[in-house]
């Protein structure tokens, strides 16, 4: 393999490494993927310190997920790094700018974070080990050969001398980076695929780790901020006259004509004098759409004419007419917020100069390209210093209306840094929101009871029509189809069902969607799974045997099936009231599939006991961290099963925060085992794929245990008592 | 004016008397471990030891309280992260993004002294702090951890005695 070699000495330099005269080694190497509108690249540097430390520079973020943990282990692994003296940095995107992206795509979203990125972050751990065995190999005057390296030193068996990473670093930086690049075999790492503690827990244990709503500044004042409350609406007037007479109240102000921005010495006193401002909205032409108005645009949406095709195979039509038993089903998935435990918040300071902000984002480069036009500087004279994030789940990906927010309110008081934080109020009303779909599914069984025809056809809201419509293709938004596609190795399609049709009617209410942790897998994964065990009792077959007639040609898919069947005893007898359901799906390069324990008491109380999981994401690079990901995923897809709705009244969002949009608690949590069942040879993600499988497996349970099928979310509006 | 005794200290503190303590403990004090989430007491994020007692700083105004109350936050927990809950979630990695785990570890700090050995009921009774990445099966772990290391410390400390 070749290594991209633009590498400018200049550009080393300029970094910590020169401070400390050690080496860093920079590489770009470009890989393209098959994504949802988007294609990433990754780049990244490998700094040795002089004190034989090994910073690992990283494009993507953390935000809970264990990616920096993961990408140190990728690097030391192929470094022979000392781990104990591994640390990570980010790289700003103004730097990215600078050095003609370099570092490539910022993006942390899609799961990508290590498998979007661990070709490169290997390659540059090993080119870098390489590097650094010629120096010592110069200065011990033997060939490089006769050289082994472990844990950060240098060995030369014969004449038992040996020398520090850090002591041969400057000497390396100064050789040429190596053109080919062997790196190990996975069944060789010794650092990777260890469960190895993350690098940066310490610090979220007193208080100490500062994330982007921490961040303070000399002179730094706060603001507090009002949008208005229905999509498009405008600020008509407002009265501040009792706001601006109020202890610390510095400046009220609109900025892009929809909120009334109040900046203080302190936020609470900001968010204070807000609340005394008299604001009249122009509500604009939103103002009566409603839940129910939404749910009507949705269903005449499942059968129009027209339609997006996303997966289509021999004739539907005709096998559902000649069908022997057909099966019809109507399925909704509602708006969700995503609830970050941090509001939104970013810190701008503005002169005629520069413009910097403070922030939390899951992608540094979009937020650096929402401060340009705010700002009005060009983007030398721009820059963003990446925050630790307090949640993302997409949210701090899908849209940066903070940071420019942030970055009007700086520009109106030059030089003075001001922070903007987003009440929880603000911030569930003004979210980028799980869009909202139906699906009408009606499926053909011949008099076997074999599916022959299959037609889905979703409604509903598309992400990239209302984030990026530039992104669409010929208007088609290709990741509604998320989970549903005949191929490719994102997302595919898991039966073999000869005639089948997946398509789109696109709806486009209002409200903002966005990416939101699991993305369309979570709705497509409910209303396929959910449909095929409504298939399998119609033709009073077993559900796991009904999914593995179907499986053949997807041996990856029916291999994790197979694993969480087994692991939770499918067809063994369960606790008395306890009753099983199945599900799985692929999404983000990963095979995910789980089973649920349920009961449901004669009130129609719902108790999980137990979740089975499994995941082949074809390498595992932190064990432990993938678990930590496995069970995090089902505490939030169960959550959005139970609880999560926001609902639309006179044009507005009726929740405003966790007293009126309720999200699971520990009583609720039910224990999730585990199965990290890698196959290698492929890198799937991990931060979201169990998340699609959550509801579907509790609501196949549900309906074992009620026989009642439920079509709708949240949980918490139906009747779960036994039909 | 307020006067808060905080992780041992008095402090005199020019606010509003109707400001949170939270608002008073980050923007005043400038200890800004102890996070806002909700500002209506019900995620939690907040958390901070009122002589002991778990509490919800967001919603109380600091008119409420005398400098003869104790209050202790995150960063007064321990002086080196060797509260027993600390350790425990440390030898777990409990955390992910770790927003939550302030107020999570004063509230399972809390629970400790209250129920030393707690049942599952008495851990979901007790923690009800939310948490968005998911971390609650660890959270669970990590009390129970706890609560057996800081036993047989306890067992070792009778033992040395004897």
């Amino acid at each position: 393999m070749t290594i991209a070699q633009k590498l400018s000495r200049r550009g080393f330099l300029a970094g910590a490494a020169a401070a400390t005269g050690g080496l860093s080694i920079g590489f770009h190497i470009p890989t393209a993927e098959a994504a949802v509108g988007d294609t990433p690249e990754i780049n990244a540097w490998v700094v040795v310190k002089p004190n034989n430390t090994v910073v690992v520079r990283v494009a993507r973020v953390e935000m809970g997920q264990g990616t920096l943990t993961g990408l140190a282990q990728l690097v030391a692994e192929e470094l022979d790094a000392d781990w104990s003296k591994v640390t990570t940095e980010y790289p700003t995107p103004g730097q990215n700018v600078a050095r003609k992206r370099i570092w490539g795509d910022f993006q942390t979203a899609g799961s990508r974070g290590i498998r979007g990125s661990e070709d490169y972050v290997r390659k540059g751990g090993a080119a870098a080990r390489i590097m650094l065995m010629q120096a010592a190999a110069n200065q011990l005057k033997v060939p490089v050969a006769e050289l082994t390296t472990s844990k950060s030193v240098i060995t030369h068996k014969a004449s038992g001398r040996s020398l520090r990473y850090g002591q041969v670093a400057l000497a390396a930086a100064k050789l040429e980076a190596p053109k080919d690049v062997k790196i190990k075999d996975p069944k060789d790492w010794t650092i990777a695929g260890k469960p190895l503690p993350r690098l940066d827990t310490k610090m979220k244990l007193d208080g100490s780790q500062i994330y982007s709503i921490d961040y303070k500044m000399p002179g730094m004042l706060n603001a507090a901020i009002k949008e208005t409350p229905v999509p498009g609406g405008k600020v008509k007037s407002f009265d501040a006259a009792k706001a601006e007479k109020m202890r610390g109240v510095k400046k009220v102000l609109v900025i892009d004509g929809n909120a009334v921005v109040v900046v203080a010495d302190t936020w609470y006193r900001a968010k204070t004098a807000l609340d005394a401002v008299n604001i009249i909205w122009d509500e604009g032409a939103n103002a009566s759409v409603s839940t129910a108005s939404i749910k009507a645009m949705l269903t005449e949406g499942l059968d129009a004419k027209q339609a997006f095709v996303g997966n289509k195979k021999g004739d539907v039509e005709t096998a559902i007419a000649g069908a022997t038993k057909k099966v019809e089903a109507v399925y909704r998935f509602p708006y969700q917020h995503h609830m970050t435990m941090e509001p939104m918040n970013a810190t701008a300071q503005w002169t005629p100069e520069k413009c910097m902000v403070w922030t939390s984002t899951q992608n540094a480069e979009a937020a650096l390209a929402t401060v340009v036009p705010a700002s009005g500087l060009p983007i030398e004279k721009c820059d963003v210093i990446r925050m630790n994030l307090g949640g993302g789940f997409g949210r701090r990906s899908s849209s940066h209306d903070y940071v420019r927010q942030a970055v009007l309110v700086a520009k109106e008081m030059p030089g003075t840094p001001v922070k903007l934080i987003w009440s929880r109020e603000q911030d569930v009303t003004h979210g980028t929101y799980h869009p909202t779909t139906m699906c009408k599914l009606t499926g053909a069984l011949d008099d076997k009871g074999n599916v022959v025809g299959l037609h889905m056809r979703i409604s509903g809201q598309s992400i990239l029509a209302g984030l990026r419509p530039e992104a669409l293709v010929e208007g088609r938004d290709p990741g509604t189809f998320q989970g549903l596609n005949a191929q490719g190795p994102e997302g595919q399609f898991g039966y073999d069902i000869p005639n089948l049709l997946v398509d789109h009617a696109m709806r486009n209410p209002p409200f903002r969607p966005g990416f939101w942790r699991g993305v369309n897998n979570n709705q497509n994964a409910i209303y396929l799974e959910c449909f095929i065990d409504e298939m399998a009792h119609a033709a009073g077959q077993d559900p796991l045997e009904f999914r593995r007639k179907m499986m053949k040609n997807y041996p990856k898919h029916l291999a994790v099936l197979n694993t969480v069947a087994e692991k939770a005893g499918w067809g063994k007898p369960t606790a008395p009231g306890v009753f099983r359901g199945i599900s799985q799906h692929m999404g983000y390069g990963s095979y995910v599939a789980a089973v649920a324990e349920v009961s449901v008491s004669d009130k129609g109380a719902l108790k999980i006991h137990r979740i089975v999981a499994a995941t082949d994401c074809g390498h595992v690079v932190n064990p432990q961290q993938v678990a930590a990901q496995i069970e995090g995923s089902f505490a939030y897809g169960l959550s959005a099963l139970l609880y999560g709705e926001m609902t639309v009244k006179n044009g507005r969002m009726e929740q405003e925060n966790f007293d009126t949009y309720e999200v699971m608690k520990m009583a609720e949590m039910p224990p999730v085992e585990s199965y990290p069942v890698p196959s290698g040879g492929f890198w799937g993600g991990v931060g979201e794929p169990t998340i699609f499988v959550a509801a579907p497996a509790v609501l196949n349970a549900i309906f074992a245990a009620t026989g009642k099928r439920l079509r709708d979310v949240p949980l918490k509006n139906l009747d779960l008592r036994k039909a | 004016m307020a006067r808060l005794n905080i992780n041992g200290k008095i402090h005199n503190i020019d606010v509003e008397p109707d400001t949170p303590l939270l608002w008073a403990i980050r923007e005043q004090i400038g200890l800004t471990g102890t996070k806002y989430g909700c500002g209506v007491a019900a995620c939690g994020a907040c958390t901070v030891h009122v002589d002991g007692v778990p509490t919800r700083s967001c919603s109380l105004p600091v008119s409420s309280f005398t400098e003869k109350q104790k209050i202790v936050t995150i960063e007064g927990l321990s002086k080196t992260v060797t509260h027993p809950i600390q350790q425990a979630w440390l030898e777990l990695d409990v955390p992910q993004c770790g927003y939550c785990q302030s107020g999570q570890i004063m509230a399972a700090a809390a629970l400790l002294v209250k129920h030393p050995e707690p049942t599952d009921a008495q851990i979901n009774e007790e923690m009800s702090n939310i948490c968005r990445c998911g971390t609650y099966n660890r959270i669970r772990a990590g009390v129970k951890l706890a609560a057996k290391n800081a036993k047989a410390k306890k067992s070792n400390t009778k033992a040395q005695r004897a």
